[in-house]
């Protein structure tokens, strides 16, 4: 099993540079009540990498993104988000952090009430943008997720998986520079997910974005971390493997509330712990 | 199936309370301080304002006109047999302005619209929506608590106002119609038995009891758990509780102001 290089074991944590990564996780605690979802997590996510966080139901994955976000306290450790120490700010502080991430909900969250349109521009109308400038950005983000025909709709008219891609346009509309996923592709149809997995890759590789990515399908993972977006082909294609390494991707495996793995997928595959191997046939 | 009752320890029970009043008091104290913070939501105050006061009128229209003809047909029976049915219009006023219109005003919009602040804002917690406004970078109390306070605070002034007018056109048209009382002398005894303190205190208590509507709603939404079901006891909670808060306020309200400005 690869080793971890811990936040902490981190010097640039340690000498208190907390611009060392787009997030930084440094012993961070929760529980709720009796139980406890986290217990001494760290790890730490690079400019420009995708890190997907694994896990069986309930370990936490979905609570390290709220916590990346600040929409969680956790109850020791501290928490990095683009060299803020997330761990220390107020809401009211937070709330101009959130606005240089994106995050996609594992049912979307979209506003209900509001249209396709409205949605994707939430941000831009807060910002007081022009009309001529949120209908050309709208339409260009809508364009990238290829739903633009679904502009003037409501998210009940649209299926799962076009609301999955209308919540990653609304994440990426201001091109943030941490984006972070929960289960994209959970409850999809293979098509879609892949469809979605390409829009992630896409973004990784184009805008070079930093991603945390928390998902149950070992699959899509190993396609990202195998794949690379050609701009010329405007697609996604399999690198040969010598040069796999490049890919900007890693693994994180959670179990009981603990990292049990943080590496690559050459050394996730290779990984002779019982539990990963189990995890991952 | 065996049914398990869980014991909870009355200590318990009390601290909930104690964060409950703790959580509301924050909430009510934010949607006031967010008056003097930007951003401003003047959109969707607008909106709600619409919702809320348009969206109410032909309810208080109907329970102002209904409530100053009952009034005028129960009260006519007794005043009759004093030979003071003259007095019917000073009766109307009186109750309308001081007590009935604000008081049915309140619980009327209360059972609408704090149900439906409690239902739209429960639905959006249970859907994560309002985990997403915040992850988007805006504040709900600003941009969801706030209009919302400040329209009905706004709405239910100006409703109640419409509810004591047409209360006494409701009494008027009983007092004429039933009981062939003068025209004229309905409406100068309606309008000479009003002084400062009557309207004064008609006019305070639809601001505190849009406030508190608003505010019980706004809470009881943004504090839901446990999915559907958690969004229709929330939807409960804040009709029972918004109406049982406006009665009692009502009580000390109209106690303060006797004491302050006098008895009748």
């Amino acid at each position: 099993m690869a080793t971890p290089t811990l936040p902490s074991e981190n010097p640039a944590v340690l000498q208190g540079d907390s611009s060392a990564g787009a997030v930084v996780f440094d012993n961070v605690a929760l529980a709720f009540e009796e139980n406890v979802v986290l217990d001494g997590v760290s790890f730490h996510l690079p400019r420009g990498e995708t890190k997907a966080l694994f896990g069986v139901a309930g370990s936490g994955k979905s609570t390290i993104l709220k916590l990346t976000l600040g929409l969680l306290k956790p109850d020791s450790g501290r928490i990095f988000l683009l060299g803020e120490e997330v761990t220390r700010m107020s809401e009211q502080e937070l709330f101009d952090l959130r606005r240089r991430v994106g995050i996609v909900f594992q049912e979307s969250a979209l506003f209900d009430s509001l249209k396709v349109r409205e949605n994707v521009a939430f941000r831009l109308m807060e910002e007081h943008l022009s009309e001529e400038v949120i209908e050309e950005r709208v339409r260009e983000v809508l364009r990238f997720v290829e739903l633009e025909r679904t502009y003037d709709m409501f998210p009940s008219e649209l299926s799962g998986g076009m609301r999955r891609r209308v919540a990653i346009a609304r994440a990426i509309i201001t091109q943030p520079e941490v984006l972070l996923y929960d289960s994209p592709t959970g409850g999809l149809d293979p098509v879609t997910s892949n469809t979605i997995v390409e829009l992630i890759v896409k973004q990784r590789d184009v805008y070079k974005t930093s991603a945390l990515l928390v998902t149950h399908r070992l699959q899509d993972a190993f396609t990202m971390a195998t794949h690379q977006f050609d701009k010329n082909s405007n697609q996604m294609i399999k690198l040969p493997k010598g040069q796999r390494s490049e890919v900007p991707m890693s693994f994180v495996l959670l179990r009981d509330g603990k990292i049990i793995f943080d590496g690559d997928a050459r050394e996730l595959a290779a990984s002779r712990d019982p539990y990963i191997r189990e995890y991952i046939s | 199936m065996a049914l398990e009752l869980e014991l909870i320890s009355p200590f318990e029970v009390a601290k909930d309370a104690v964060l409950a009043i703790q959580d509301y008091a924050v909430l009510a104290m934010q949607s006031l301080g967010n008056f003097f913070r930007r951003p401003r939501y003047w959109g969707d105050m607008l909106q709600q304002a619409d919702l809320i006061g348009v969206g109410s009128l032909p309810i208080v229209v109907l329970s102002g006109l209904a409530i100053g003809a009952l009034l005028a047909l129960n009260s006519a029976s007794t005043l009759q047999r004093f030979g003071g049915i003259t007095l019917i219009g000073q009766l109307v006023s009186n109750s309308m302005v001081t007590e009935l219109g604000p008081l049915i005003t309140g619980l009327m919009v209360s059972g609408r619209n704090a149900s439906g602040m409690a239902s739209e804002l429960g639905s959006m917690i249970v859907t994560e929506q309002i985990d997403a406004m915040r992850a988007l970078g805006t504040d709900p109390s600003k941009k969801l608590v706030t209009p919302r306070v400040a329209a009905t605070v706004f709405m239910l002034f100006f409703l109640t106002i419409i509810a004591d007018l047409l209360g006494l056109f409701g009494g008027y048209a009983v007092a004429s119609l039933m009981f062939g009382l003068d025209s004229r002398q309905y409406w100068s005894n309606a309008w000479q038995t009003l002084v400062f303190r009557d309207v004064f205190m008609g006019l305070v208590k639809p601001v505190l009891f849009g406030f508190i509507i608003a505010t019980i709603g706004c809470y009881y939404g943004m504090s839901t758990r446990g999915g559907t079901q958690g969004v229709g006891r929330s939807t409960t909670q804040a009709v029972v509780t918004s109406s049982v808060l406006i009665l009692v306020v009502d009580f000390f309200v109209t106690k303060l102001i006797f004491a302050l400005l006098g008895y009748r």
